[in-house]
Parts: C-alpha cells; structure tokens; sequence
C-alpha cells in the first residue's frame, strides 16, 4: 500500500508541476521564466532529502536519552510493573503479545507520553517498542498485527495537550486560545475507536492473514 | 485562561525532569547499576537514528514533490464540491490533507490559515481541532516501520488513513455543532 501511495504522490506532483509550467502564461516579472513551477519542485526534492537526515541525526540525543532511562527502568522491573497493572486492556489489545513482555510497557509509556504532547520522548519510547515488538515477530520486514494496532493506536491517539495549536492561536490573538481542545479530544478519541476497531477487522481478513505465513 | 495555559505549561515543563528522577531514584532503590544500564541503552540511540534515515528520506521527498509542484491547491479543488456537503469549508481542506503528511507544513497550514480568518472564527477553529486532534500519520509509519525494516506494512496504512478520515470527519461535525 505503501509503494502506490509513494508512486501517487510523485507520479501527481511532478505531473502536476509540468502541466502547472506548460499552462501558466509569461510572467514578465519573474526571474526565470520556464520552468518557474520546476525550479520549485526541484528545490522541494533536495530540501526535503535534506530535511529528512537533518530530522533523524537530530534524534540521536533524545534517543540515546530515553533508551538510557529506559534500561534503567526495565531492569528496575518498572516496566513489567507497569505492564500488569494494565494488563486488562492491553492482553485484549493486542492478544499475540504475552502481558509481560517488556513490549508492553513501552507502548503504555509510549502512549503516556503521547497523551501529555510529550513528542521528544514519545518517539524514543515508541522506537523501542517497535524493537521490543520485532522480538515476537516471525517474518522479520513484515508488520505482525500488533505492530498494525500500536501505529493506528499511535497515528491516532488522543493528545490531551496539544501546546503548539495553543501557542499559534495566543500568538494570533485569540480571545479563548484553549477552546479547541475539547472539541480535539472528543475528536481523536473517535477516530483511536474507529482506527482500532478498523485495523481489529482487517487483521481477519485472508488478504493480510496470508502475508504473516511463509 | 490565562492560568490554564500557565498550568498546562508548569506541567510539561515539569513531566520529563520528574519522570527521569523517579526512574533513576526508583533503579537505585532497586540495586541497579544505574550509570551502567543508562549507557548501555543508550549506545542503541545512535543505530536507531541511523536506521530510520532511508525510510525518513523516502516519504520526506515523495511528500515534498507534491507540495512544492503545487498538487495541494488542485487537491483542494476537486475535494471542494464534496467537503462543502459536509459542511466543511474549502479553507480547511489544505489542513486536512497537510495533517498526516507533515508536521511542520500542517503547523505551517494552521498559521497561514488563522492569519487569513482570524482564530476565534469558525474556520480558525475547525483548522486548531483538526490540528490538535490529528497526527503526523506518515511520518510516524515510516518512521516506526523504518526502525525495524519493516516494509511490508499490511493493514497498518488503511487502517492509519481511516482513522484520519474519521478524525477530520470528527473534527468538521463537532465544530459546526458547538460554534456552527
């Protein structure tokens, strides 16, 4: 699904731009005349190549931080701790993983941070989730179905502070800057039940079933 | 109000010392070697890093393309005619579509957006919701897969886009039925 929607997104934005260069009429003010709309494009490629390691060297601190704790925590035997005492929910959660394991607790501390918008340690936890998660996986580059649950659980989890909407909207003014955040929280708790009720049906079916064997 | 973005902020400022005190203070109580677990799982942050750069790279420059050819406003155009039978503006549609892509360009969206209509206006509000309700859904599978290699996501990227639409969706109906 991945590679259709990463061939859309470059098949339409580079078909968009040539239509977009061959269409426009002559700007006498502009400094390059043709193609204005590619020269963009073109700086959009290298920028975001750029962006991308600029984003991920930029996690090796934060990284090696919550990794760090982390271990601290899982040979204090904090997170298995914390595992059992949310095992009522999260055994139904994801079924494949045994309640202990120390998977568990990363996701619970991952979903924790998360929910307070605490992003720099959010990811670190969630990395190291994945990892924990890719111990029980037997078909190593495949997502087994309680990866699928913890990143739809995660693209679409309640944030209960959501500090940069609120810093935009005191910085443009407005007279009530929190206002948003009910709505935002009934909002994404809908599409977490949606979004996990979704991924709980898609894992029954053949189609996504046969790519776990073999 | 005031007070309230002042709590929220005293809190988050506060989570993340008081969380690393209670973990390290709770090890020590519990006979770990404390200086030598941290290090330990902190040589991982660096190969983490490292992992995730092709697959960071990958949807970064895909995503780029399709912003900078100007794709998002013909978007915008054809998903018009539809949002506005749901009662979503045309406005918010580059919102909407920004939100699971990229972070920095939603964040970027929402300042443009709230300039232009101010944030107590109905459209202010219904960009705030959406941003504050939603999540930067490729950037989290590319980057959560990437650190495991995976590439065979399965029903994880449905499933994510789905629980997008909904949450727009969400957004739109609970806007327009408080301030609408």
């Amino acid at each position: 699904m991945l590679n259709y929607i990463w061939l859309a997104l470059i098949i339409i934005g580079i078909g968009v731009a040539v239509g977009k260069d061959i269409t426009q009429p002559p700007d006498p003010a502009a400094e390059q005349q043709f193609p204005a709309i590619m020269k963009v494009t073109n700086e959009g490629i290298i920028g975001s190549a750029k962006t991308a390691v600029t984003l991920a060297l930029g996690l090796i601190g934060i990284m090696a931080l919550w990794l760090g704790v982390m271990k601290i925590a899982e040979q204090a035997g904090l997170i298995t701790l914390l595992a059992k005492v949310l095992k009522p929910i999260t055994s139904r959660l994801f079924p494949d993983v045994p309640a202990e394991h120390p998977a568990m607790g990363a996701m619970i501390m991952n979903i924790s941070a998360n929910m307070l918008g605490l992003a720099n340690a959010a990811t670190p936890l969630g990395l190291k989730a994945m990892e924990e998660l890719n111990k029980l996986n037997k078909k190593l580059g495949t997502a087994t179905d309680a990866m699928c649950t913890f990143l739809v659980i995660n693209t679409s989890n309640v944030q209960l502070v959501a500090a940069p909407v609120i810093a935009i909207r005191v910085a443009a003014g407005s007279a009530n800057p929190t206002e948003f955040l009910g709505a935002a929280i009934v909002a994404t708790t809908i599409s977490t039940i949606v979004g996990v009720t979704t991924v709980k049906l898609l894992a029954k079916l053949p189609f996504y079933k046969k790519q776990l064997e073999g | 109000m005031q007070a309230f973005v002042d709590i929220t902020k005293t809190i988050s400022t506060f989570a993340i010392p008081l969380l690393i005190l209670s973990i390290v203070v709770y090890g020590a109580f519990k006979k770990v070697k404390i200086y030598e677990a941290f290090v330990e799982g902190a040589k991982e942050g660096f190969n983490v890093a490292v992992r995730i750069i092709p697959f960071l790279v990958a949807m970064l420059v895909a995503i780029g393309i399709f912003r900078a050819g100007g794709a998002m406003e013909i978007l915008t155009a054809v998903l018009s005619p539809l949002t506005s039978l749901i009662g979503m503006p045309a406005e918010t549609i580059p919102m909407a579509v920004m939100r699971p892509l990229s972070g920095s360009g939603a964040l970027g969206v929402m300042s443009e957006t709230i300039a232009a209509h101010g944030p107590d206006s109905l459209i202010g509000r219904m960009v705030s919701v959406m941003m504050g309700s939603g999540e930067t859904t490729f950037y989290v599978l590319a980057v959560y897969f990437g650190s495991v290699s995976v590439t065979k996501t399965r029903h994880a990227v449905p499933a994510g886009i789905i629980a997008d639409v909904v949450g727009i969706l969400a957004s739109v109906w609970l806007v327009n039925l408080i301030w609408g």
